[in-house]
């Protein structure tokens, strides 16, 4: 393969991956660092750094849309924010402390089990009693957004924020130990535990993985992890994804994005569980 | 809170077209400087394996940007997509004290707090 074949190609495997992270509020690095690795042979270190880049290249790509159209729900990403970035810290102090095999086991099953539990709520999408919320009262995290396929505004309630902020400690724990976004634990965290609806935590999920993920790219990056020749095209091709994605989640019914969303965990889960079993 | 989401919009939108722009101009230089890169595909390893041109601090990639280096001027495209989620933060605190939004400018504040003690330890202990 000649460097501009590679350029090209890293190009188009990171639009696919951008238009997946930014649709289901990832950080497309699941997509980004098995391709790398496998398809081109790329060193592991440069694809892992490519791979944290392209984690913010989707957060802000598809941010400056989401933001402005009101998808994400900024308070709520504020007040999460502070227990992911504690939780990362807590991941880097038990970095090598914990077994990666423990962990991998953990993943997957709290992945399966979230899968189970988006796919019970299949059927009564975002229709949810009102509960008692005393702190998502007091901090104002209630809101509303414009559902483009659904042509209306569509309001909402937040609740259970302390239980959001245990599992948000949790995926920054997570993020720290396995180095990666976490996006695939914060949108169940928010669409079961807290309320949100799908498309709002999606958005805001999304907003969330470019913060902690650009801590970690300032410590890759001044290890030498991050090489241009890589990292260069991949974050180029997310960044162009990333507004495709946001066109189709507008377009799409929360439905079939819980339906893609659910198979994606599945096939994570499965690689989990595979990883921990082999290691 | 309008005004808090226009800020943090524009600041993201600046922020990724810049780094789009120095990018794109780099993966140009490269290949103009380079133009073996079209067809020898023995060059590739080199590229993507260890002992490939991977700038480490800032001060490299300004000098070496500077001198116009194709690889550095990628990089520093990649510096700038990397500040703006740092950027958004910082804004996002000033547009909360213009809301007088006293609550929030704490909670954001401790954020940005919390993210330089990570990126502080993250550089001693990586």
């Amino acid at each position: 393969m000649t460097p501009l074949l590679f350029v090209l190609l890293a190009f188009v495997v990171s639009v696919v991956a951008g238009t997946l992270g930014a649709l289901l509020g990832l950080g497309g690095g699941l997509l980004i660092i098995p391709a790398l690795t496998l398809w081109f042979h790329v060193d592991i270190r440069y694809a892992i750094g490519a791979s944290i880049v392209s984690v913010i290249a989707t957060s802000s790509g598809a941010a400056v849309t989401y933001v402005r159209d009101r998808l994400t729900n900024l308070r709520v990403a504020m007040v999460l924010e502070l227990a992911t970035t504690t939780g990362a810290m807590t991941g880097a102090y038990l970095a090598g402390r914990v077994g990666s095999k423990t962990l991998y086991l953990i993943f997957g099953v709290v992945m399966a089990y979230s899968a189970v539990m988006m796919f019970r709520k299949l059927g009564h999408d975002e229709s949810r009693p009102a509960r008692r919320a005393p702190w998502a009262d007091w901090l104002r995290l209630h809101s509303s957004y414009y559902d483009e396929a659904l042509s209306r505004e569509i309001p909402y309630r937040v609740s259970g924020t302390r239980i959001g902020l245990g599992l948000m400690y949790v995926a920054g724990i997570v993020s720290g130990l396995l180095g990666i976004g976490s996006g695939a634990l914060k949108v169940p965290a928010m669409d079961l535990a807290m309320g949100l609806p799908l498309k709002v935590s999606a958005a805001t999920s999304n907003f969330m993985i470019g913060v902690t993920a650009a801590a970690s790219a300032g410590v890759y990056f001044m290890r030498g992890d991050i090489d241009p020749f890589v990292a260069g095209p991949v974050a180029v091709g997310v960044l162009l994804g990333a507004q495709a994605g946001v066109r189709l989640l507008g377009r799409l019914e929360s439905r079939s994005i819980r339906i893609v969303f659910i198979l994606l965990l599945l096939w994570v889960s499965t690689q989990m569980l595979l990883k921990g079993a082999r290691t | 809170m309008r005004n808090v989401e226009r800020a943090i919009s524009n600041v993201l939108r600046i922020g990724v077209l810049a780094s789009i722009g120095f990018i794109l101009v780099g993966i140009l230089v490269t290949f103009a400087h380079h133009p073996s890169y079209l067809v020898t595909p023995g060059d590739l390893d080199r590229l993507t394996h260890p002992g490939a041109a991977v700038p480490r601090t800032v001060g490299d990639v300004l000098r070496d940007a500077a001198a116009l280096q194709g690889h550095a001027i990628v990089a520093l495209g990649l510096l700038i997509l990397i500040a703006t989620p740092l950027a958004r933060v910082l804004v996002s605190i000033f547009a909360f004290v213009a809301e007088r939004d006293r609550t929030y400018v704490l909670i954001t504040s401790l954020v940005l707090l919390l993210l330089l003690l990570s990126f502080a330890l993250g550089g001693i202990l990586g």
